[in-house]
C-alpha cells in the first residue's frame, strides 16, 4: 500500500504540471475560488481559458482521438483534474458539454454536425446545456410531458424544463421530449438537440432558498412555445430517447462528485478558536463528538476516493464504493454549516454587512438543494439497494399503461 | 495511488475465507455458545497448522515473517464467520508485544511455541468497572512479583501466557506471567457474547519478567491497543459485511402483503444505510491498514478512525440485521443474535466507542492541518 503515482502517472502529473504553471496562477490557499465580478466577465474568463487549453490540447482529454481528444484515462482525468484544481482558474461551465452532450452526439449525431459542433463546443467557443426535468418529472424523469409533433420535416416543442444548469448563457441544448403518450412511458420519448436561441424558447432564473438566481451556473425554467427543430437534429431513433438519455446519464456519473463547502477541516479550526472569554468550543464534550463523527465520514470518504483510484490506476474497473459519496457529504456538509451557525449563538443568524453570508451559512443554505440535485438522498439509497445490493425494484404503478392513462392525482 | 491489498494478501484472505466456510461458518460460535467451551479447539488447531499464528513472527522464530497487512485480510474473516478462537488475544497483543519488547531470552523461548501452537497468550487491562488509566492502576510489582486483580481477560482458560500492564515504582511496566504458576488463580467470568470467554485472573506474588524498559508500560500498551485496534476494526467489518448479507437474503426470501420485504423501500433504505456504513469503516480500515504496515505516526489517529468508524457499522448492521428479520430474529435459532452479541464484545473490549472518540479528537487536536482529498 502506498499513495504514490506510478512512473508513468509521475510523468503526466509533471507534464500536467508544467504546462499549468507556465500558464496559470497557483492559488493562494486550497479554498480560494476563481471569482469574477459580473456573469458576463466570468464567461469571457472561462471561455479564454477553454480557448487556451484547446490549443494545448488540455480542453478534452477523455474525448477520442478523432475528436481532438487524447483518450486519456480515467486516471489521467483524475490526475489532471487534481493538478487543475490547484491553479486559480474558471470552472463550471463546460462540464456539461463535455463531459454529457459531446460523447452522446459522437454516438448518435451525422458526420456533418459532429464536424460542425464538437470543435466549438470543445474549444469553448459554444455552450451546452442538459434539458431532461420538468416540473412533473424530478426523479421519474421519465415521466416528463414537454411535447413533440411531428409538423413535415420538424418537429413542434411545447412545454416546459427545469433546472436546466447554465440555460441563460447556453447556445445549445440537448433535449429529451414525448412525441407519442399512448404508448408506455419510457417508450414514447425522443432526443434532440435544439438551438438555444430558437424562437419560442424562453429562459427564467430559478430564485433559489439561497436568494441567489442566475448567478454563476445557477438553474433556470426553459419554456417552449412552438419551437420547431429539424428531425435532423434528432438523436437516435423515434422513440429511443430514454435509451439516448441514459447513455448521457452514464456519462454524467462519470463527472459527479462529492459535496463542496464547509467540511470537518473548518469544522475543527473553528472548534479550535478562542472566544472573547479564552475558551474553545473543542473543549465542549458535544462538539468533540461531533467532530469525531465527521472525521470518521470525511477520512471515510477520502479514502474510499482513493480506493476507487487505486482500482483506476491498476487498470480494474471500481467497485460500487464511489456510490455513497454524495449521499453522505451532502448531509455532513448540511450539518457542518448548522454547526458553524450554532457556534455564533445568537449572532449566528446575522449576515456580515462586508464578508456578506460565512461559509458556513453558505453550506447550510446551499445543502438542501445538493441533498436533491443528481438524485435525492432517497433515490440514491434506492440505487444502493437495487444496483449495488441487487434488491428487487419497487413495484411500479404506471408499468404497463398508456403514459396518457397514469394517475397523477389522488 | 495503491490503497489496495496485493493480488497475495487477497488470495490469502480467500483462502482464509473458504477455510472458515468449510469448517463450518458460524456453528462453531454457536457450537461454542451452546456447550459453554472456552473457545474452539479443534478449528483453532487447524489455524495454527496453517501457520497464522505465526504470519508476523520473524523467520528466525520459525515463524512466516510477514507484515500486518496479512493480519488485517485474516482478520476481516475472522470477522465474518464469528470464528471462537484466541486469534486476537494471542496474535494481535500477545505475539506483537513480544515482537515488540520481548527481550532475546523471552522471544526464542515463547515465539516458536506460539507457531506451534504450544503456547497460547492473552493481555491484561481492565481492573474493574471504570475505564483503566495509568493512574487508577491498582495491580502492582514488586520485586519482579505481582499481586492484584484483573478482569475481563479474554481467552485465560486456554492460555498459558499473559502480558498485563502493572504499577511499578518507575511507573507503569508491562510485564509476562505463566498462567500455569500456582500463584495465578483464573475464574470464569459471565458475559453477553457466550460465543467468547473471559475471566478474572488474580496474582499472589506471582513471578513475572519485564517487557521492555519499566515505566513505559502505558505507553507500549497504549501502542499495542493502537495496532490491535486497526485489526478489531477489519474483524468488525467483515462482521458488519455478513450481517448485512444476511439481512439482504432474507429480505428477498421473505414475502409480506404478496411481495418480497427487500421490494419495500423502508427495507431497501435501511440495507442501503448498512452498506453505507460498511463502505466508510471498510475505507477507514485501509486508511489503518496503511498506517499500521508502513509505521506510520498517523497510527494513533488512524487507528481510533478505523475503529470508531467500524464500531458503528457493526453496531448498526447488526441491530438492523435483527430488525429484518422481525420476530424470527428474535428467536435463538436465527443467527442475528450472533452478530448482535459480537458486535457488542468487540465495541467494548479495547475500551468503548466514546473511549475512542475521545482519542480521535485527542489526536486532531495536535494536527495543524488534514489534507483533504
Amino acid at each position: 500500500m502506498d499513495f504514490n503515482d506510478t512512473p508513468e502517472q509521475a510523468k503526466f502529473r509533471a507534464k500536467c504540471r508544467e504546462w499549468l504553471e507556465v500558464n496559470a496562477e497557483l492559488k493562494e490557499n486550497k479554498n480560494s475560488g476563481h471569482t469574477d465580478s459580473t456573469l458576463e466577465d466570468h464567461l469571457k474568463v472561462a471561455k479564454a481559458w477553454q480557448q487556451k487549453k484547446y490549443e494545448a490540447g488540455w480542453a478534452m482529454l477523455h474525448w477520442p482521438k478523432e475528436y481532438g481528444g487524447i483518450e486519456a484515462s480515467p486516471i489521467e482525468r483524475i490526475i489532471w483534474g487534481q493538478e487543475e484544481a490547484k491553479f486559480n482558474v474558471p470552472g463550471g461551465i463546460f462540464e456539461i458539454g463535455l463531459g454529457m452532450c459531446g460523447p452522446v452526439m459522437m454516438q448518435y449525431a451525422t458526420e456533418e454536425q459532429k464536424d460542425r459542433y464538437l470543435a466549438p463546443m470543445a474549444e469553448g467557443k459554444e455552450i451546452w446545456c442538459q434539458l431532461f426535468s420538468e416540473p412533473a418529472a424530478g426523479s421519474d424523469v421519465a415521466g416528463l410531458r414537454s411535447k413533440a409533433e411531428r409538423d413535415g420535416d420538424d418537429w413542434i416543442i411545447n412545454g416546459q424544463k427545469v433546472w436546466t444548469s447554465g440555460a441563460h448563457y447556453s447556445d445549445f441544448g440537448i433535449l429529451v421530449v414525448r412525441h407519442d403518450p399512448n404508448v408506455a412511458k419510457h417508450k414514447g420519448l425522443t432526443f434532440f438537440f435544439v438551438d438555444m436561441k430558437s424562437p419560442g424558447i424562453t429562459v427564467k432564473p430559478i430564485k433559489q432558498i439561497t436568494g441567489q438566481a442566475g448567478t454563476g451556473a445557477g438553474f433556470n425554467e426553459v419554456y417552449f412555445d412552438n419551437v420547431r427543430i429539424p428531425d435532423s437534429q434528432r438523436l437516435g431513433e423515434i422513440g429511443d430517447g430514454w435509451k439516448v438519455a441514459i447513455t448521457t446519464l452514464m456519462n454524467e456519473r462519470l463527472a459527479v462528485g462529492d459535496a463542496r463547502g464547509s467540511d470537518i477541516e473548518e469544522a475543527l479550526i473553528l472548534s479550535k478558536t478562542k472566544d472573547d472569554a479564552g475558551e474553545a468550543m473543542i473543549k465542549n464534550d458535544s462538539v468533540r463528538e461531533k467532530l469525531a463523527d465527521w472525521f470518521c465520514e470525511a477520512n471515510g470518504l477520502k479514502y474510499t476516493k482513493f480506493r476507487t483510484i487505486s482500482a483506476l490506476s491498476k487498470g480494474e474497473a471500481p467497485g460500487p464504493e464511489a456510490s455513497i459519496t454524495k449521499i453522505v457529504s451532502a448531509n455532513k456538509l448540511q450539518e457542518i454549516g448548522n454547526f458553524g451557525i450554532d457556534s455564533g449563538d445568537m449572532a449566528g443568524m446575522l449576515i456580515d454587512e462586508n464578508d456578506g453570508v460565512s461559509s458556513f451559512q453558505g453550506a447550510w443554505l446551499g445543502a438542501p438543494g445538493l441533498r436533491i440535485a443528481g438524485g435525492t438522498d432517497e433515490i440514491l439509497r434506492n440505487v444502493i439497494a437495487e444496483r449495488v445490493l441487487g434488491l428487487p425494484q419497487d413495484p411500479r404503478a404506471d408499468k404497463g399503461i398508456a403514459f396518457k392513462d397514469i394517475p397523477t392525482k389522488a | 495511488m495503491n490503497l489496495d491489498f496485493s493480488d497475495d494478501q487477497k488470495f490469502l484472505q480467500d483462502e482464509a475465507k473458504k477455510f472458515f466456510d468449510k469448517e463450518g461458518g458460524l456453528t462453531n460460535a454457536r457450537a461454542v455458545m451452546d456447550n459453554a467451551l472456552d473457545s474452539d479447539n479443534e478449528l483453532w488447531q487447524k489455524i495454527v497448522e496453517l501457520g497464522w499464528t505465526g504470519i508476523r513472527i520473524p523467520e528466525e522464530y520459525e515463524g512466516l515473517g510477514l507484515g500486518h497487512l496479512e493480519l488485517c485480510v485474516i482478520a476481516e474473516e475472522l470477522g465474518r464467520s464469528l470464528a471462537p478462537v484466541p486469534f486476537s488475544s494471542s496474535v494481535y497483543f500477545f505475539t506483537e508485544a513480544l515482537i515488540k519488547f520481548g527481550n532475546e531470552e523471552i522471544k526464542s523461548d515463547l515465539l516458536p511455541k506460539l507457531v506451534s501452537g504450544e503456547v497460547v497468550g492473552t493481555y491484561g487491562i481492565a481492573e474493574d468497572t471504570h475505564q483503566a488509566t495509568e493512574s487508577n492502576l491498582s495491580v502492582a510489582v514488586t520485586s519482579e512479583k505481582i499481586n492484584g486483580v484483573k478482569i475481563a481477560v479474554p481467552d485465560a482458560g486456554v492460555a498459558s501466557q499473559m502480558i498485563l500492564v502493572v504499577k511499578s515504582k518507575s511507573g507503569t511496566d508491562l510485564r509476562l506471567v505463566d498462567l500455569n504458576d500456582v500463584s495465578v488463580t483464573i475464574t470464569p467470568q459471565k458475559n453477553l457474547d457466550t460465543s467468547r470467554a473471559f475471566f478474572k485472573v488474580e496474582f499472589k506474588d506471582t513471578p513475572s519478567k519485564l517487557l521492555g524498559e519499566s515505566g513505559k508500560g502505558w505507553t507500549y500498551i497504549q501502542h499495542l491497543l493502537d495496532q490491535a485496534a486497526v485489526l478489531f476494526a477489519f474483524e468488525q467489518v467483515g462482521g458488519s459485511q455478513a450481517a448485512l448479507d444476511m439481512a439482504k437474503a432474507y429480505s428477498m426470501e421473505r414475502f409480506a402483503f404478496g411481495r418480497q420485504i427487500g421490494s419495500y423501500q423502508a427495507i431497501k433504505h435501511k440495507l442501503a444505510d448498512m452498506y453505507i456504513a460498511v463502505t466508510l469503516a471498510k475505507s477507514n480500515c485501509y486508511y489503518g491498514a496503511w498506517a499500521l504496515s508502513s509505521e506510520s505516526a498517523e497510527l494513533p489517529l488512524a487507528a481510533a478512525t478505523a475503529r470508531v468508524s467500524a464500531t458503528k457499522a457493526f453496531q448498526l448492521c447488526s441491530k438492523e440485521n435483527i430488525q429484518t428479520h422481525g420476530g424470527n430474529g428474535f428467536t435463538w435459532e436465527y443467527d442475528c443474535h450472533l452478530f448482535y452479541k459480537r458486535s457488542k464484545i468487540l465495541s467494548v473490549l479495547l475500551g468503548s466507542e466514546a473511549t475512542w472518540k475521545e482519542k480521535l479528537v485527542t489526536n486532531l487536536e495536535k494536527t495543524n492541518t488534514l489534507a483533504k482529498g
